[in-house]
């Protein structure tokens, strides 16, 4: 798979590999996705609008430049602004892939760090030189401003020009609280959600502060993701039972949303309204709860991305996913295709797929005449 | 009168230093609205920070696009979402008022930028927002500040007139649009008003024959609160 190296977040060949309950797979364009959804359906978005979590600046002690990426923060009120768990980079930019930048001076508890306007107090180094907590000092409207004016958005070295603050808002975006943005809801446009309503399908929304998605440090990159505040709206939790009721699908956009969808229902099944912060971690043994099925980017294996789709299919349905994303040169990572994945579990009153089925022939020619043909070999 | 059904709602007013913008921020402030208010300069926004300490103030020019997202992102960071955006700041072009063929193109092109990009530039980074308002059961609605110069082709107003008339239709079309998303988007004429834009425009006009910003405010505030009041009808489809 090759990264997009565009940052356009609805490009007309944009690519939708369907994965379904039984393991089959089937290429289709992106924009078929609102045909892949049923009467009764209930989609769920992240309306995380992305705040320009990345800060450059000054370690007071050492004088050395330094980045900071804000990954976390504990509540999504708006007054809780001071306080985030963030991700120290040393001197360099983005055109430096991660991997290779400089670990950050060595903090010491009440260190300064000058961010343009902004002044930060490191309060707790957090069991990794570069995850620290910082404190900014002024009241929330000085933290707003600085943060709107100071901070750019995190950028990607695969990317061939810098990101603008517009290109990682999804068209639903509302409060800023995510750190990078809501990808999977790039797909999303206007013209969509009124298409999935048409259907006679249900449209709602949480907030997630998505967090940091990788930094390039394999010891940190296994601690993701961290801890992330969430809000579930109680007329979503209302639609989610509304829908459970009718046998409609739960279809998640983006992996976020089955975070704290899952996370809200992991004591007794049902969604809990209200905020809340994500500490569930998915992956291949995790019992998903609420959501039937996912629309998200194409994952490689090893990320903690990749891990949370092995709740939803086999291993080795997700390797012959791997291998024909491959073949067909699927483009990964925020600005590529998408990947739709259904739960290989009973849904709909559908029967549970068995293994055998799952591992069904992928090249079998789809029945769907729209089907998009894989033309690399 | 006092507004109970502004209580708490979230509103944003650009222009909200002076004139029409500034009385809004008053009387939306006393009817216990969380508001948000952007104008161009510091100065001006500290003071009227210091007069509502309650408000929020957030320095921007809606005219820049590059200003557009640190608006927004202050104006939700800050208010937490948005139930109401007034798009008031409104530029004439030209200074003073000239004729459209003696109208410099950057002096149209001011107009267009102020008075038509800026709203909508900034209406939809808002959308969202404003869209999520009405998925958890409110009202949203923008208004668009207009002016009768909108309709009526006055000479020596032809940046100006073309500019709102151009806001008043996007309006209209906006409206139409977002009706699915529960969204309602209006354009408003206020009125000749004695403000310092009226007095850029006719320095030497009789100000005794001006409609006061205040008296104005009044106006826009009652036609928030009847747009956004729940009829049975509107609650019983929700």
């Amino acid at each position: 798979m090759i990264p997009a190296a565009v940052a356009l977040q609805r490009p007309p060949d944009a690519r939708l590999m369907v994965v379904d309950a039984s393991g089959h797979l089937v290429h289709k364009r992106r924009t078929d996705f609102p045909a892949l959804v049923q009467r009764g359906d209930l989609i769920i978005a992240n309306d995380a609008a992305t705040l320009p979590a990345s800060l450059s600046g000054i370690h007071r002690a050492t004088g050395s430049p330094i980045e900071l990426r804000l990954a976390g923060r504990q509540s999504l009120l708006p007054q809780h602004i001071d306080t985030f768990t963030a991700v120290a980079f040393g001197a360099g930019d983005y055109r430096t892939p991660t991997e290779s930048r400089p670990l950050p001076p060595l903090f010491i508890v009440g260190d300064f760090v000058q961010l343009g306007p902004l002044r930060t107090v490191i309060r707790k180094i957090l069991g990794h030189p570069r995850l620290i907590e910082v404190r900014f000092e002024g009241s929330a409207q000085e933290i707003w401003e600085g943060l709107a004016r100071h901070g750019r958005p995190i950028q990607y070295s695969y990317l061939s020009e810098p990101l603008a603050v517009w290109d990682t808002w999804t068209t639903i975006a509302n409060r800023p609280v995510a750190f990078e943005a809501p990808s999977a809801g790039f797909l999303l446009d206007w013209r969509l959600v009124d298409s999935v309503r048409a259907r006679g399908a249900m449209f709602a929304t949480l907030t997630h502060a998505a967090g940091i998605s990788s930094t390039g440090d394999p010891r940190l990159d296994a601690m993701l993701p961290l801890a992330e505040a969430y809000e579930i709206p109680a007329r979503t939790a209302d639609a989610i039972d509304a829908a459970r009721q009718r046998n409609g699908r739960i279809i998640a956009v983006g992996t976020t949303v089955v975070r704290a969808l899952e996370d809200a229902a992991a004591y007794d099944g049902c969604v809990r309204a209200g905020p809340a912060v994500a500490r569930l971690t998915i992956g291949p043994l995790t019992r998903l709860r609420v959501v039937d099925a996912l629309v998200t980017g194409q994952h490689e294996p090893g990320t903690s991305h990749y891990e949370l789709l092995r709740a939803f299919q086999d291993d080795s349905v997700l390797q012959q996913a791997t291998e024909e994303a491959e073949r067909c040169a699927y483009r990964t990572h925020e600005f590529g295709d998408s990947l739709f994945v259904v739960r290989a579990s009973t849904w709909s009153g559908t029967i549970t797929a068995t293994s055998d089925i799952r591992r069904g022939p992928l090249s079998e020619p789809a029945s769907n005449s729209d089907q998009t043909a894989c033309r690399s070999g | 009168m006092a507004h109970t059904s502004l209580r708490g709602l979230r509103i944003a007013i650009t222009g909200g230093t002076s004139g029409l913008g500034l009385a809004l921020v008053k009387r939306l402030v006393e009817a216990g609205a969380d508001v948000a208010f952007i104008a161009r300069r510091r100065s001006g926004v500290e003071r009227v920070g210091r007069q509502y300490p309650g408000a929020h103030g957030i320095v921007g020019d809606v005219s820049q696009k590059d200003e557009i997202h640190p608006i927004a992102i202050q104006l939700l960071g800050a208010l937490g979402g948005l139930d109401v955006l007034v798009n008031n700041a409104s530029s004439l072009g030209p200074v003073p008022l000239a004729l459209l063929a003696d109208t410099e193109c950057e002096d149209l092109e001011r107009a267009f930028a102020t008075n038509v990009l800026g709203p909508f530039r900034l209406t939809r980074a808002l959308l969202g927002s404003l869209a999520a308002t009405a998925r958890e059961g409110g009202v949203p609605l923008v208004v668009n500040i207009s002016s009768d110069a909108a309709v009526t082709p006055y000479a020596g107003w032809g940046a100006y007139g073309a500019s709102k008339a151009a806001l008043a239709h996007l309006s209209r079309i906006w409206d139409a649009e977002l009706a699915a998303e529960g969204i309602r988007v209006v354009s408003i004429d206020p009125g000749d008003m004695d403000t310092p834009l009226h007095e850029l425009a006719v320095p030497d006009a009789d100000r005794s024959g001006l409609k006061s910003p205040d008296e104005a405010a009044g106006e826009v505030v009652e036609l928030i609160v009847a747009r956004i009041a729940r009829t049975p009808e509107t609650e019983a489809t929700r």
